[in-house]
This record gives structure tokens, sequence and C-alpha cells, in this order.
């Protein structure tokens, strides 16, 4: 059983990889949006097959149903058109590829150091409301406060900037009379 | 080698799976069809309703009391000629019903419909599938349906269709919360996410007559917040802004014909039907109710009381639709947020310090 959930994994991995690719070769961007949700719709599947169903219905209903819904809402009332594609800058080809590689190796040092860690199956893990709501607000309360504050911060700072300065009412337009 | 497939072969012939996949088989076909037909005959039912409302007769032609229509709309679909404008943009345009329609149909995937009953010592539930966040489950795909409504409003490359498009995803997203916070009440009644296990929490009387469904322990807030949430969920009156035939000719569908056209439909009567089958379920007590006579009907009659309760709010839906006029969009954007929506906190906190007591 343990094989089908690997190539599970896999699977949900390429879809992941193959939507991240995609979503930077599209030009239009309401198909880069769409590329972002299956991104996620992935990751949600990852998640469910490390055991995590709470993690994955939350990755769902809030990052597909409910932010990429917002992305794609931008999109359309902007009606943005198809974008232009630059060669790309030399830097990012002096210092990012290099720094990608490197980056991949820590990551690989660091797994195979762990190694030896089990690996969770899907299922191993309790989802119930009353084991979340215990995590949430016993052991990670502090992070979860602190997060909400920054949420809060962040839609206070988008209410000062959508607002626009108080400015004496603008004169009536001159009507014309025939 | 030959052994391991003998293996496989025997763990795929073993009685329990044999029997497991057969029952899913046929219920998963069971379950289709019912609710296919139910989409079709909630059409006729509202035709007919409001038409009696109004004073009309509705349906009357196509046999008897008309209820031969819904096959006659549905012949009618599929020959009629399928137009694809010039100006849309093809693939969305494509996809978008499909989007609408898949996700409308698989949620009723983990809706329970009755108790389990036992064949030859296994136990079938009458059920597709029992999750253990079956809930969250039919969140999240309803949460995705919304991207049928607002990519046909864009692909279709029309001024009327993107307006609906959007008004549809904005009140969407924007009664998603009122609707999610709504269950929490009972969430925190019942301590699981499992449909099943939240109807099992509501069986049992108060005073041998008055059921526990939620409605009648403390929760008459919740569902109210969850009804109104509900009906902008599935964008009918008096929320159906995104479609308003006086403002938008038909709103995100007014490029479409034919099949293209019925799936938006199909799609909005399935979600009818899982809203109210999720009200019933939460709210409600799902298939509690009196109980009595033989074995068999003490299996039927769950299923039976199940799909009263269910009717019973599509009758309320369609009540609704033949008496309420509609929103005016800023009206519908201020009742979410500025009444809904701290409404359903309201009931949150009170059930959980009750609970807390």
């Amino acid at each position: 059983m343990l094989n089908v959930h690997l190539i599970l994994f896999l699977a949900f991995g390429a879809v992941c990889v193959a939507g991240a690719v995609n979503l930077l070769a599209q030009t239009h961007p309401i198909n880069s949006a769409l590329s972002l949700i299956a991104v996620m719709a992935a990751l949600a599947g990852e998640y469910l097959l490390l055991g995590a169903e709470f993690v994955a219905a939350v990755q769902v209903i809030v990052y597909a149903g409910a932010i990429m819904v917002l992305f794609v809402f931008v999109i359309m009332l902007l009606n943005a058109g198809v974008e232009e594609h630059t060669q790309g800058s030399r830097v990012a080809i002096l210092f990012g590829v290099p720094g990608m590689l490197l980056g991949s190796i820590l990551v690989a040092w660091v797994v195979l150091q762990h190694s030896g860690t089990e690996s969770v199956a899907a299922g191993a893990l309790k989802g119930d409301p009353v084991t979340i709501g215990q995590l949430l607000f016993h052991q990670f309360l502090l992070p979860f406060e602190i997060t909400s504050v920054l949420i809060l911060i962040a839609i206070m700072g988008a209410v000062v900037l959508a607002s626009k300065p108080p400015t004496s009412p603008a004169p009536a337009p001159a009507r014309k009379v025939d | 080698m030959k052994d391991a497939f003998a293996s496989l072969a025997d763990w795929f012939f073993a009685e329990p799976i044999r029997i497991y996949l057969l029952a899913s088989v046929i219920k998963s076909a069971v379950v289709l069809g019912v609710l296919l037909t139910a989409v079709a005959y909630t059409v006729w039912l509202e035709r007919k309703v409001v038409g009696h409302m109004q004073n009309r007769w509705g349906p009357t032609r196509v046999g008897p009391f008309g209820l031969l229509q819904p096959a006659a709309d549905g012949i009618k679909f599929l020959f009629k000629e399928d137009l694809t404008p010039p100006h849309v943009y093809k693939p969305l345009f494509l996809a978008a019903p499909l989007i609408a329609v898949i996700f409308a149909l698989t949620s009723i995937a983990v809706i329970p419909f009755g108790n389990s009953f036992t064949i030859r010592g296994y136990s079938i539930p009458l059920q597709i599938t029992d999750v253990n966040t079956g809930l969250l489950l039919i969140l999240g795909v309803t949460s995705i349906g919304v991207y049928g409504v607002a990519l046909a409003g864009w692909s279709s490359n029309n001024k009327y269709s993107l307006l609906g498009g959007l008004r549809a995803s904005a009140q969407m997203v924007s009664y998603e919360i009122s609707l999610g916070l709504s269950l929490v009440g009972v969430l925190i009644k019942s301590g699981s996410f499992s449909l099943r296990d939240i109807v099992n929490s509501q069986a049992g009387h108060f005073w041998g007559f008055i059921p526990h469904w939620n409605i009648f322990t403390g929760q008459f807030v919740g569902f109210f917040c969850y009804l109104m949430a509900a009906y902008a969920e599935t964008n009918r009156i008096p929320f159906d802004l995104p479609e308003a035939e006086t403002e938008l000719v038909a709103g995100y569908h007014t490029e479409y014909s034919a099949m293209k056209f019925a799936m938006f439909f199909m799609a909005e009567y399935a979600n009818m039907i899982t809203v109210a089958c999720l009200a019933t379920l939460m709210f409600f007590g799902g298939w509690n109710g009196p109980l009595f006579g033989p074995r068999i009907l003490q299996i039927i009659l769950p299923v039976f009381w199940f799909a009263a309760k269910v009717s019973g709010f599509l009758f309320l839906y369609i009540w609704v639709r033949g008496t309420l006029p509609r929103f005016r969009y800023d009206q519908l954007m201020a009742f979410g947020w500025k009444f809904l929506l701290p409404l359903a906190l309201v009931n949150l906190i009170a059930t959980a310090i009750a609970i807390a007591w």
C-alpha cells in the first residue's frame, strides 16, 4: 500500500512542478492564475498523502477557493492583456542558477542527514476539530495570534492605501441646456 | 513473480474487497442517477410551483401534469445548435461549463443519506464514501465551483457576461465566510468533521417528542445565517445578481447555447440540492425520524426522512423565489459583510461560551 502512496506523491509533485513552470511560460495572466490554482490543488493532494487532512482541506478552501478567486477577479476587473516576455536579466542567470543549485544541494543534504526519520502515512494523524483546536489555542497560541495581528495590519494598510485623501467636493459639471 | 500475481489476485478477489467494490459501484450509479433525476425534476417543480404562485398553470402539455417536460427539455438541449461565438477565448469558454457541472456533482459523494445496513456480515453505509473531513471537502469543492461562473463570464468576451462573472466571484467569496462560520457552531457541538458523526450526534429526543436536532438545541441563529449565505452561494433569488435578467441580459451565460447552457443550469440545481442536503444534515438531524415496522422498513424510512427534509428545503427555495424581489448590488454586499458576518460571529462566540459553561 505504501508504494501506491509514493507513486501518488510523486505524481502530485510532478503536477505541482508542471503547473509552476506553466505559470511562468504562459503569456496571459488568466492562464498563469489557473496554473497557480493547479499548483495549489496538487499541494493539497501532497498534504493529504502526508496525513494532514485538515491542512489539505484548508489549502483548497482558502488558497484555491478564496485567494485565487480574488486573483482571477482582479485580472478580470482590470481586463489585463497579454504580457511581453523579456530576454531576462544577466544577473539572474549569473547568480540565480548557481544559487538554486546550492539551495538544492543544501536541502538534499539536510534531508539525507535526517533520512532515519519515519515518514507519515495518510490517516496517521488525527484531524478532528478537537485536536486542531487544542493545537491552535494551546501549543501554537502565540504564533496563531501574532499571525492574526499581522493580517489585521495588512488589512488596515490596504484600507489606508485604497481610501482617497479627503478633498473639497468637486464642482458640479456645468450642464448644457439647449 | 507468479506468487506475487497470485497474492495480488487473492487480495483483489477476496470477498470483503469484492463486496466493497460492488457496493461502491452500485451506490455511485444509484446516487448519480437519483441526483440527475432530482436536478431535472427540481426544474419542473420550480416551474410548476412558481406558476401556481403567479396564478398560472406551469408546464401542462408534455405528459400528465407536464411530468415529461424535463425529458422534452433535455432532448431539445441536445439537438439545438451549439454556437461558439467567434470572439470568445475558446479553451476557457469550453472548460467553464464543465468546471461548473463537475464540481457541482462531485460534492454529493460524501453526503450520507441513511443508516448502514448489513449483508452477509458486511456493513454497507448508505453513503458513497465516508471521509472524516467530509464537511470541509464539501466546502472546498463548492468553493472551486465559482471558477466555472467566473471564467464563463470572462472568456465570453462580452461586457454583460463579464459583469455577471465579476458579480458572481465577489458575491461567492463574500458569503463563503458567513457560510463557513455559521457551520462552526454545529462543529463545536458535535466535535467532528464527519457528516455521519454530526448526524449521529443529533439522535434522541427531549421529553420523548422534541428531537435533538441542532436547530432545536440552540443553533437557530446559525441556521438562519447558513440559509441566507446558501441562497447567495447558489446565486438564487433574492441574490441572483450574477444572472440578473433585467440588467445583464442573462449574465455569465449570455453567450452559451444548447447543452453548455444546460450545464450551467444543471450545476445551479445540483448546488441547490447539495446545499439543501447540508442544511438537513447539519441542522435538521439528517435521516433521524420516527422508525417502525419490519427490518426492511427500518432501512428505507431513514432515507425517506432524509429525502423529505431535502424536498422541504427545495420547496423553500422555490417559495422564496416566487415571493422576494432581487437585492441591489450594494445592498447585497452590505447585508453580507455588515449584518450576516457579525451575526455568524456572535453565534459562534455564544455557542462556544454555552458549551464551555
